[in-house]
C-alpha cells in the first residue's frame, strides 16, 4: 500500500507492506534505528515512538496504522547539533549507559513532560515504568528528567 | 607542564564521550547494521532438555520460497565445536541434544518472512533420554550422562582451595552455624539482542559485525568450530547494548559465519529473539553451597568449611573458572585462619552457565554473608560490628592465604554505610512502620577480584594516532558494553596529552585495525587496557616534544610543553601547531603502539591446583551496602526502600562513572534478590519473555545511593581499579538480613517470594522458625 503521514516534522510518502510492523519501516525504509526492539512484544519500551504526541510502541504497530498520523522518532526530538532538553539532560546527568534504553526513555520522558511539565520523582517512575533499563537503576534517569523539567519553559497562562 | 598522573577535580565529572550520540539515537550499535538486501539467518532449537535426534527432514523447509540454504551439523566445516577453554558445544548438534536451547539446524532466507516460515517447518523427531537436572544429582553413580565420553562423567571440575587445618580448627571452635544456600539461574536481560552481519571476504575471510565482548577470542572460536583460519576472520564491535557477561563468548557468531558461508559472498544477518536469547543465552549459573563457619566466643572468626556445586548447564563455557573466582572469595572480606572449600561443577541438562558480572562471587558472597547474619543471631551481636572486627586489612592474608594489596578497605566501606541514616537511624525508621507492614534492615560487606589472574595474561594492546590534521585517534581493542571504557580512555588520554577531549575519537574494536586485548570483562577493562594507553601517551609525548624539537630548533626536547593543540617552547614563547607537526611525519612515525600485562600473585599459595587458568588474584575492590526493606503483612510483597553502597575502588577517574556501575549493579543484585526467577523445571524454563521474567522497573527501585571513597592502587592507570562488578554482591545478602529482620524468615534461596514471606509470618505467629 500506498502510506502517507508525517515523519519527524516532514511528510513521507512510502510503498510498503501494510502488515510490516512500524519498526522495520521506521528502521529499514527510513533509516530511522533510534527505535530499537528489545522484545518485540511491547515489554520492554525501547521501540517508543510518539503518535500524535501520544507514546506508542513501534514493534506493536503496524505500517497502515501510522497513516495520516504525526510520527516521532527519537532522532525527531533533537540532534547533536541540536539536541532537545531531555536529551541534553540525559547525557550531562549520568543517564546513559549502554544507550540501548535512551532513545525510548527520552520519548517516554516527553510524552510524560506534556501531561505533567512539572513531576515529583514519583511520578518520573511512574512514568517511564514502561521502559526497562538493565544499566542504570533508574537513578540518573530519574534526575535527568527532572533536571530537564526544570529548564523547561513553563507555561504559566 | 601538567603530570601524567595527576586528576583534577573537575576531572570527576566530565560527560561520557558516548553520552549525546545515544541520547539523540544517532549510535549505530551492532544491531543497526542491516546493508540493504541482506539475507537473514535463524536457528532451529530442540525445545527438548535431553534427546536423540531420530529424524531431520529438512524437505519442507528447502521448499519454501526464498529460502537460500537450510544447513545441519553435517555442513559444518570444522570441528563443529565451539567453547573458550574447552571445546565441547556443538555449533549445530549432531545426534544428541543437551539442552533446550541446542541449535539443530540453521536456515538462511531472503527474508525474515520466508525464514520463519521456513524454521516452522522443521519438525526435528526426538527419541527423549532422561535428563539430569540439578549439579548434586549428577554426581550420584546411577545419574544420566550429559556427554557418555567425558571422563570424569558429569564433573567438569573438581576443586579444593584449603589454608591451615579447618575441619581440626572448626571442631575447636565455640561456636559454629551452618546452612545450605541455593541462588539461582539469572539471565542478564541485556537490551540489545544477541545479534551480527556477516559475509565472506576475499580471499576466503570473513567479516562480522557483532555484539560481542570478546571480538579477538571470537575469531579463534569461530575459527576453531568452522575450520577456519582465524587471521582471515574480521570482527567488529561496535557499542554493545549491553553484555554483563552474556557476550563474552560466542553467542550468534559460529552460527552467523555458518550462514555467511553459504550466502554467496551477500550479507547476512542474524538477530535471536527475547525467547531465543532465555533459551539458548548463558545464564548466570544456579549453585548450591554448604558451609560452616566458626568462630570462637568474642566473634573472632576461626575457621570455614565449604562444599558448593555449581551447575554448568551441558557445556563447559567458563563454568569451572567461574566456581573457582567463587571459591576463591568464598571466605568474603574477612580474616579467617583456617579455610576448607570444595567445589564440584558439574554438567547437567539445564541452561548453559555462562560469565555474568559477579563471575560465581555472588553466589558464595550471598552463602558467606548468610552465615555472618547467623553468627550475630547466635552470638548476640550487631551484624554490622561483628564484621567490622573481622574485615580484611591491608597486608593480611585472604581466605586462601594471598596477602592482600593496599587499598583493603573494608573497615572504611563498613564505616561509611553503617554511618548513613539508612543505618543508623533503622530502628526509629523500623518503629514507624506503617499499620499491616513490617520493616528490616541488613548489610553486608563484599569484595571482588580484578582481572583474570594468575595463569591468564590479563593484557592488551593499543595503538594511538596522531591524526594528519593534528588529532589524536585511539584505537580501542575492548568493547564498550556500557559501562563507559571508551569514554574513560578518552579522558584518561586526554589527561595524559594535555588536550582537551574533542581532540579525541575513538576507533571501536576492529580486529583487522586494533591490536588484540582480552575481553571486556572480569572488571579489568579500565586498568588494564587504561594502562596500556597511558604507555602509549608517554610515548606520544616524548615523539611529539622530539619531532617538534627538529622544527623549533630546540636542543633538549623535555623542554617542550604539550598545550592545547600544539607543541610549545617556554623560552621561545613559540608554539607548533599539532596540524603541522602531524604534517611533517610519516604515515608510520604518526603511530604509538604500547602494551600492558596485569601483574600477578608472585608467591601463589599451595592450593587451588585444578585451577591452572586464572587463580589466584592479586587485585581487589572492596564493598559495603546496607538495604532496608518495607513487607506488606497481607501481599507478602516486599518492597526495597534503600540501598546504599560504599566502594573503595581505587582513585575516582570519573565520579559519575563509578556512581553508574555502582547503581546498574545493585539494581541487577535487587533484581536477584526478589524478582528474577526463570521457574526452571526438569530442564525447562517457565519464564520465558520479559513479562514473565522480571527485572526491576523504575517503579521497583529506590534511588540506589552510591559512596565512593578516597582510595589509591598505585598499579592502576590514575591509581584506579576495576569496579565494575562489585556493586553487584551487597543486595541479595543484605535484602536477605533486611527481610529476617522484618519478618523472622531464614533465607536460605533467592529469589525471596512474596509466598515465602507470607508462610513466614504465618509460622511467626504460630511459633515456629521460617526459612524459605
Amino acid at each position: 500500500m500506498q502510506l502517507t503521514f508525517t515523519l519527524n516534522g516532514a511528510p513521507v510518502s512510502v510503498e510498503t507492506a501494510p502488515g510490516r510492523r512500524a519498526i522495520d519501516l521506521l528502521r529499514e525504509e527510513f533509516g530511522l534505528t533510534a527505535a530499537k526492539e528489545g522484545c518485540g512484544s511491547g515489554e520492554c519500551g525501547a521501540c517508543s515512538i510518539l503518535v500524535d504526541g501520544s507514546l506508542r510502541l513501534s514493534c506493536l504497530l503496524l505500517a497502515a496504522q501510522l497513516a495520516g498520523h504525526s510520527v516521532t522518532t527519537a532522532e525527531g526530538l533533537g540532534t547533536l547539533e541540536a539536541p532537545s532538553p531531555l536529551q541534553t539532560a540525559f547525557a550531562a546527568h549520568g543517564a546513559i549507559q549502554c544507550g540501548f534504553c535512551t532513545p525510548g526513555m527520552t520519548i517516554a520522558a516527553t510524552a510524560l513532560l506534556a501531561e505533567n511539565p512539572d513531576p515529583d520523582r514519583q511520578a518520573v517512575r511512574q512514568g517511564l515504568a514502561g521502559n526497562l533499563c538493565r544499566c542504570t537503576g533508574y537513578v540518573k534517569i530519574v534526575d535527568a528528567v527532572l533536571a530537564a523539567a526544570q529548564s523547561l519553559p513553563k507555561d504559566h497562562a | 607542564m601538567t603530570a601524567i598522573d595527576a586528576l583534577s577535580p573537575e576531572d570527576a565529572f566530565v560527560q561520557r564521550a558516548d553520552a549525546l550520540a545515544k541520547a539523540v539515537g544517532r549510535e549505530q550499535f551492532s544491531i543497526d547494521v542491516t546493508p540493504p538486501g541482506c539475507l537473514w539467518a535463524g536457528a532451529k532449537r530442540a525445545g527438548v532438555p535431553h534427546a536423540a535426534i531420530t529424524a531431520l527432514d529438512m524437505t519442507a523447509a528447502r521448499a519454501v520460497p526464498g529460502v537460500v540454504a537450510v544447513l545441519t551439523a553435517a555442513d559444518v566445516p570444522g570441528t563443529n565445536r565451539q567453547g573458550i577453554v574447552h571445546k565441547d558445544q556443538p555449533v549445530l548438534v549432531e545426534t544428541c541434544v543437551r539442552h533446550c536451547g541446542d541449535a539443530v539446524a540453521l536456515v538462511v532466507a531472503e527474508t525474515r518472512e520466508a525464514l520463519t516460515e521456513a524454521l516452522d517447518r522443521i519438525r526435528p523427531e526426538f527419541s527423549p533420554l532422561p535428563g539430569v537436572f540439578d549439579p548434586v544429582a549428577a554426581l550420584l553413580p546411577d545419574a544420566p550422562l550429559v556427554h557418555p565420553d567425558h571422563v570424569g562423567g558429569n564433573v567438569l571440575v573438581h576443586g579444593l582451595m584449603e589454608k591451615g587445618d579447618a575441619p581440626a580448627a572448626l571442631a575447636g571452635c565455640d561456636v559454629v552455624v551452618e546452612g545450605e544456600f541455593s541462588t539461582p539461574l539469572q539471565d542478564h536481560v541485556f537490551l540489545e539482542l544477541p545479534n551480527g552481519t556477516a559475509r565472506t571476504a576475499a580471499k576466503g575471510g570473513l567479516d562480522m559485525v557483532v555484539s560481542t565482548q570478546a571480538p579477538f577470542r571470537d575469531r579463534f572460536e569461530i575459527g576453531q568450530a568452522l575450520g577456519l583460519n582465524p587471521m582471515h576472520i574480521r570482527v567488529r564491535a561496535p557499542y554493545l547494548g549491553g553484555g554483563f557477561g552474556g557476550k563474552d563468548g560466542a553467542t550468534v557468531q559460529c552460527l552467523l559465519a555458518l550462514a555467511a558461508l553459504h550466502a554467496g559472498g551477500r550479507w547476512v544477518k542474524m538477530v535471536w529473539s527475547r525467547e531465543e536469547t532465555f533459551l539458548a543465552g548463558y545464564k548466570r549459573h544456579a549453585a548450591r553451597i554448604r558451609l560452616r563457619l566458626g568462630a570462637s566466643r568474642d566473634g573472632t572468626l576461626v575457621a570455614l568449611t565449604g562444599l558448593m556445586h555449581f551447575d554448568a548447564g551441558p557445556y563447559a563455557h567458563l563454568s569451572g573458572e567461574i566456581m573457582a573466582l567463587g571459591m576463591e572469595h568464598a571466605g568474603g572480606p574477612y580474616r579467617i585462619p583456617h579455610t576448607r572449600i570444595e567445589g564440584f561443577c558439574a554438567y547437567t541438562n539445564n541452561p548453559i552457565g555462562g560469565a555474568f558480572r559477579g563471575f560465581g562471587v555472588v553466589q558464595t558472597s550471598f552463602a558467606m554473608e548468610r552465615c555472618l547474619d547467623a553468627l550475630a543471631l547466635r552470638l548476640g551481636r550487631d551484624p554490622a560490628a561483628l564484621r567490622r572486627q573481622n574485615a580484611l586489612r591491608p597486608g593480611e592474608p585472604n581466605a586462601i592465604g594471598v596477602a592482600t594489596e593496599t587499598g583493603t578497605d573494608v573497615v572504611a566501606c563498613l564505616d561509611a554505610v553503617m554511618a548513613h541514616p539508612v543505618w543508623a537511624n533503622r530502628l526509629e525508621w523500623k518503629k514507624q512502620a506503617p499499620p499491616l507492614t513490617r520493616r528490616g534492615v541488613g548489610i553486608a560487606a563484599t569484595l571482588n577480584a580484578m582481572g583474570y589472574g594468575r595463569g591468564l595474561p590479563d593484557a592488551a594492546a593499543v595503538k594511538l594516532e596522531l591524526t594528519p590534521s593534528g588529532a589524536f585517534l585511539i584505537y580501542n581493542s575492548v568493547p564498550d558494553m556500557g559501562q563507559g571504557n571508551a569514554s574513560a580512555f578518552v579522558q584518561m588520554a586526554a589527561r595524559a596529552l594535555n588536550q582537551p577531549p574533542e581532540a579525541f575519537t575513538v576507533c571501536q574494536p576492529d580486529t583487522r585495525c586494533c591490536l588484540p586485548a582480552g575481553s571486556s570483562s572480569a572488571s579489568r577493562t579500565t586498568y588494564t587496557f587504561g594502562n596500556a594507553l597511558l604507555r602509549a601517551c608517554r610515548s606520544m609525548r616524548e615523539k611529539l616534544q622530539a619531532r617538534a624539537s627538529l622544527a623549533l630548533l630546540v636542543d633538549d626536547p623535555s623542554r617542550l610543553a604539550l598545550v592545547t593543540g600544539g607543541v610549545y617552547d617556554p623560552v621561545t614563547g613559540q608554539t607548533l601547531p599539532l596540524a603541522r607537526l602531524a604534517a611533517f611525519l610519516s604515515r608510520d612515525d604518526r603511530f604509538c603502539v604500547d602494551q600492558f600485562t596485569m601483574p600477578v600473585v608472585e608467591n601463589p599459595p599451595e592450593t587451588g591446583k585444578a585451577f591452572k587458568f586464572g587463580f589466584p588474584h592479586r587485585y581487589y575492590s572492596y564493598g559495603a551496602c546496607v538495604c532496608a526493606v518495607e513487607v506488606d503483612e497481607l501481599t507478602g510483597q516486599t518492597r526495597l526502600d534503600a540501598c546504599v553502597t560504599a566502594v573503595a575502588c581505587g582513585q575516582v577517574l570519573n565520579r559519575q562513572g563509578v556512581e553508574q556501575q555502582i547503581q546498574g549493579a545493585a539494581a541487577q543484585g535487587a533484581g536477584l534478590a526478589l524478582f528474577e526467577d526463570t521457574a526452571l523445571t526438569a530442564g525447562h524454563m517457565r519464564a520465558q519473555d520479559l513479562s514473565t521474567y522480571l527485572i526491576p522497573t523504575a517503579l521497583d527501585l529506590p534511588d540506589l545511593a552510591c559512596i565512593a571513597l578516597d582510595d589509591n592502587e598505585p598499579s592502576g592507570p590514575f591509581g584506579l581499579k576495576g569496579m565494575g562488578e562489585i556493586g553487584i554482591h551487597g543486595p541479595s545478602p543484605a535484602v536477605a538480613q533486611a527481610l529476617a529482620d522484618a519478618t523472622g524468615l531464614t533465607v536460605r534461596r533467592l529469589p525471596v517470594t512474596p509466598e515465602a514471606v507470607l508462610d513466614a509470618l504465618a509460622a511467626q505467629t504460630s511459633g515456629t522458625s521460617p526459612c524459605n
